[in-house]
């Protein structure tokens, strides 16, 4: 029995050193992940969808990973300003029109971090800096 | 001692039988005001009957610009809704789910839906047309409506007890209820489903075969 205490604890710290071995970069992006995520469900998952499946043809999926790495540099105008031109995703036109959300440009670069992470995307950590040099970029 | 048992068995039996036997079947409630009226029975005695509120006769243009009556739902029991194509907030919610239990009875020619545009200004029939060819429901079971705002907004306010209102502040221009209202082949509202919460549009997938049921009697 108390073999088998000693054990398991030594496991559990193993377990707890190897979990604690994330970088820095990691942990702020898991930050971003989880705010990025109460952002989405707040702004985006009415048309969107909670998985990010869009709604027939009239809001277009987010879990194409071609274009949401083309795109990426362009996601925080699009979030920012809205959008109005057709855009392909899936092989499939989207005309609809997206509204512009004046979002902070921390909630932008979280906001971005969520939906190039999850819905099947792992592009990994996007910052607010980022979101300063794309949003100059703006067409 | 063996006696006994089997006494106390064959009591449960008899009781859950009872139980069983006694549950009565479900039945939806009749929303709205109630008004009575003075009928002769059979008998020649006087009685009273329960007038319910009813849907009134409505006249609008659909998503291929052709005029609807009530005559289009007659014999039909229908979900109706208020909404208008530019909404970015409840709306998509709504029609998301709404076009989930439209798939689930698009083979039940008796269950129809009914959504009425409150943007009297930019949602014509061509938009609506679009909007449901995009939303992937576009056909006869689906109707898309649009009318003058007195006409709709009297519709939602007084008949379908959905409140509707034009408001500036609002960035998309229109505040409304998500409700999605169920109604019987007599026009009665027959219950009232929030289309924006899961539960509540699981509740009305249930209670569209229990209504179905009632009318086949």
């Amino acid at each position: 029995m108390r073999k088998f205490i000693v054990i398991s604890l030594v496991s559990l710290a193993l377990i707890s050193m190897f979990y604690s071995c994330q970088t820095a970069e990691t942990v702020q992006q898991d930050a971003y992940y989880v705010n990025g995520r109460d952002l989405y469900i707040k702004h985006c998952q009415n048309c969107h969808g909670g998985k990010g499946e869009g709604l027939g043809t009239l809001t277009p999926p987010l879990t194409d990973s071609v274009f949401m790495k083309a795109n990426k540099e362009k996601l925080a105008c699009i979030i920012k300003n809205g959008i109005s031109t057709p855009v392909t995703v899936h092989g499939q036109v989207y005309e609809g029109k997206m509204p512009e959300f004046n979002l902070a440009n921390i909630d932008i670069a979280q906001l971005v971090v969520y939906i190039t992470n999850g819905f099947g995307h792992k592009q990994g950590m996007y910052s607010t800096q980022q979101v300063e040099n794309d949003l100059k970029n703006c067409k | 001692m063996r006696h006994q048992s089997t006494l106390i068995c064959a009591i449960l039996l008899t009781a859950t039988v009872f139980a069983s036997s006694c549950k009565e079947e479900r039945k939806l409630p009749i929303y709205g005001l109630r008004d009575t009226k003075t009928v002769k029975n059979s008998d020649g005695s006087a009685g009273v009957d329960t007038i319910y509120q009813t849907i009134p006769a409505f006249k609008l243009l659909n998503q291929d610009s052709v005029y609807i009556t009530n005559d289009h739902f007659k014999g039909k029991i229908y979900i109706a809704d208020f909404f208008f194509t530019s909404c970015t907030s409840i709306c998509p919610i709504m029609h998301r789910n709404l076009k989930m239990i439209s798939e689930k009875f698009k083979n039940n020619p008796d269950v129809m839906f009914l959504s009425h545009t409150i943007d009297f200004k930019y949602d014509t029939p061509s938009v609506l047309k679009k909007y449901a060819q995009k939303l992937g429901v576009d056909g006869p079971k689906w109707q898309f409506v649009y009318g003058p705002k007195d006409t709709v907004y009297t519709l939602a306010e007084k008949s379908y007890l959905v409140a509707v209102n034009v408001d500036s502040a609002n960035r998309d221009g229109y505040v409304h209820q998500g409700f999605l209202v169920l109604i019987d082949k007599d026009r009665r509202i027959r219950g009232a489903y929030d289309g924006t919460n899961p539960e509540q549009v699981a509740q009305l997938e249930k209670d569209i075969p229990v209504l179905l049921a009632e009318d086949k009697k």
